[in-house]
């Protein structure tokens, strides 16, 4: 039985709907997200080709000619009665993650300990003392988003992107953190860079953080990045899973 | 084998097949054809599958050179001046170009993309399931980018001899692109859905495979601004805060920090994406049981090309009555794409 509301569930065009539980950013919500992609991925259901879970939703991609809307709306109402949340936990798994902070690396660090009032040392302390909740990978290939940022790093996204990020990028956007596997663009502001790679297609697994892992980081010198960097790119995860 | 080099090329000219679904949560979007009935009638014209991987070409001057071998080649899509060798040739039919061979696609007069599509099928290894490029990845096979000048693309040498058209070829009646409203609708006022349904936009000169920007009046929230990410589709009509839509396309982000009112439906997404820069769009809301009709539809028809083909008439060949009466040809040589 959920113990939520009822989630809404909208269509998105003729081929996916979204099974909304809410319009915030919570840890209960985003259990009962990746409690219903859990369901949905054990059925392997024949015309349901993409599960996409997110903050607040479960994005369900289905083909038309094996499942009209209705028959999806009918599912997903028997897949939340018959859900479980005590059978359904996140993986629980927690990772440690090395970042290179400031520097050339954390362009936006100084301007960040500015608005706290405080020095680019204590961010990175401040920064690297949380333990983060994965609650989303999306926008692009391995782009971590992470909840339980420190109200006192917050900061408002740039009102003009930056064309160019690279790949590795530890993020500030609003109240929230990410990690950006690839590099591109971004509105966000740099503090560091990780020597992980989120996505690689030439590894097993291609994708290191799932929804529902937490992490955490702590600091390393340029030599280390580069070194780590290095190692990286021969597959290794150079993250460390601890739990 | 076979070989191509491009010579003068488009911008936004890539190989694309029918995409790599399957990897959203990774934060990959699927990419492939944008106009994925165009790519099927040239492939089918083609001998091949449907979903195949072709050349998807760009709107402006494209010569793409036979160096090696013959291909046999099919194009479909944008309307523009198309020869071999200096010699018009009509869409939608099979055509032979030979080494020393130019291939040329002149700037289209109608429409935005084209898809070239070889008998042989271009060589390459599918990268997770599919050919097609997602340049911000930097994913797709054989280049993992849009094609450049100098780029060499090898073919399989498989040609038929038999020259084939499409019976009845599917044609675009233009009108209104239609959308499934959702699932932000609710974040716009009635007054607000009401101008984005009665105006004329206009394709912006920023568009590109990401996403179509729009140009016309500005579209506020009724909600706060504060919009927590969410998953997208193809077609998704967002509004970010400059009031100014974005639908999004195949290389899109799969989530969005932004409302939806609205995601074209997948009948009609090829034909969007077929309207030029500075082209005007009206749209209009339909049911998403209608819109699935319409999937449904189109689902069936592209699978029924392949049993629409028929022996081009060509009297240098010296085609009798006889030969003609069964012209109706049945799958010929329909194998699966190289991938």
């Amino acid at each position: 039985m959920i113990e939520q509301p009822l989630p809404r569930i909208l269509p998105c065009g003729d081929s996916a709907v979204s099974v909304e539980f809410g319009e915030c950013i919570s840890e209960q919500i985003s259990d009962h997200v990746l409690a219903l992609d859990r369901v949905f991925g054990d059925r392997h259901h024949p015309a349901i080709q993409e599960l996409v879970p997110t903050y607040r939703a479960l994005c369900i991609h289905y083909d038309p000619r094996g499942l009209r809307f209705d028959e999806v709306v009918a599912l997903v109402h028997q897949e939340l009665r018959a859900l479980n949340l005590k059978n359904r936990r996140p993986t629980g798994r927690v990772w440690r993650v090395p970042v290179c902070y400031g520097g050339d690396h954390g362009i936006d660090l100084g301007m960040l300990a500015e608005r706290a009032g405080t020095e680019p040392d204590e961010i990175v302390t401040i920064h690297s003392a949380a333990t983060y909740r994965v609650y989303m990978i999306g926008f692009s290939a391995g782009f971590t988003y992470l909840g339980g940022l420190d109200t006192r790093l917050a900061c408002p996204r740039r009102a003009e992107p930056r064309i160019y990020t690279p790949a590795g990028s530890v993020t500030i956007g609003g109240e929230q953190t990410a990690l950006q596997a690839l590099a591109g663009p971004t509105g966000w502001h740099l503090i560091g860079k990780t020597p992980v790679a989120p996505f690689r297609l030439d590894r097993e697994p291609m994708l290191l953080f799932e929804p529902g892992d937490n992490i955490r980081f702590f600091s390393i010198g340029e030599k280390d990045l580069l070194d780590m960097e290095k190692a990286s790119a021969a597959g290794e995860f150079v993250a460390e899973l601890v739990v | 084998m076979a070989q191509l080099l491009i010579g003068r090329v488009s911008p936004a000219t890539s190989i694309q097949d029918a995409g790599r679904p399957g990897f959203q949560r990774f934060g990959l979007a699927p990419s492939g054809a944008l106009d994925i009935v165009s790519l099927a009638v040239a492939n089918a014209v083609a001998g091949r599958h449907p979903s195949a991987a072709a050349i998807e070409v760009g709107p402006l001057l494209t010569q793409i050179h036979v160096i090696d071998g013959s291909v046999g080649i099919a194009v479909c899509g944008a309307s523009r001046p198309l020869r071999i060798g200096g010699r018009p040739f009509a869409p939608g039919q099979l055509e032979i170009a030979r080494a020393g061979d130019a291939i040329d696609l002149g700037p289209a007069v109608g429409g935005v993309f084209s898809y070239v599509a070889v008998s042989g099928g271009v060589v390459g290894r599918p990268v997770l399931g599919s050919m097609s490029v997602h340049a911000r990845a930097g994913l797709g096979s054989p280049f993992s980018r849009p094609l450049t000048s100098g780029d060499i693309l090898e073919c399989g040498a498989r040609l038929s001899e038999r020259r084939v058209s499409l019976i009845d070829a599917p044609a675009r009646t233009p009108g209104s692109i239609r959308v499934v409203l959702g699932p932000q609708d609710d974040y716009f006022a009635s007054e607000t859905l009401d101008v984005f349904f009665r105006s004329t936009w206009r394709i912006s000169p920023v568009s590109d495979r990401m996403g179509y920007r729009l140009i016309g009046p500005q579209l506020r929230h009724r909600k706060s601004a504060n919009f927590i990410s969410d998953g997208t589709v193809n077609g998704s009509i967002q509004v970010p805060g400059n009031g100014q839509p974005l639908v999004l396309q195949p290389e899109r982000g799969t989530t969005g920090g932004y409302p939806k009112l609205g995601v074209i439906i997948t009948a009609d997404q090829g034909r969007f994406a077929q309207i030029p820069l500075g082209g005007g769009v009206e749209f209009e809301a339909i049911g998403v049981r209608e819109a699935q009709d319409l999937a449904i539809s189109q689902a069936e028809m592209i699978e029924s090309f392949r049993s629409r083909l028929r022996l081009i008439r060509d009297s240098s060949q010296g085609f009798t009555l006889d030969n003609i009466a069964d012209a109706a040809v049945n799958a010929i040589d329909f194998d699966q794409a190289i991938v």
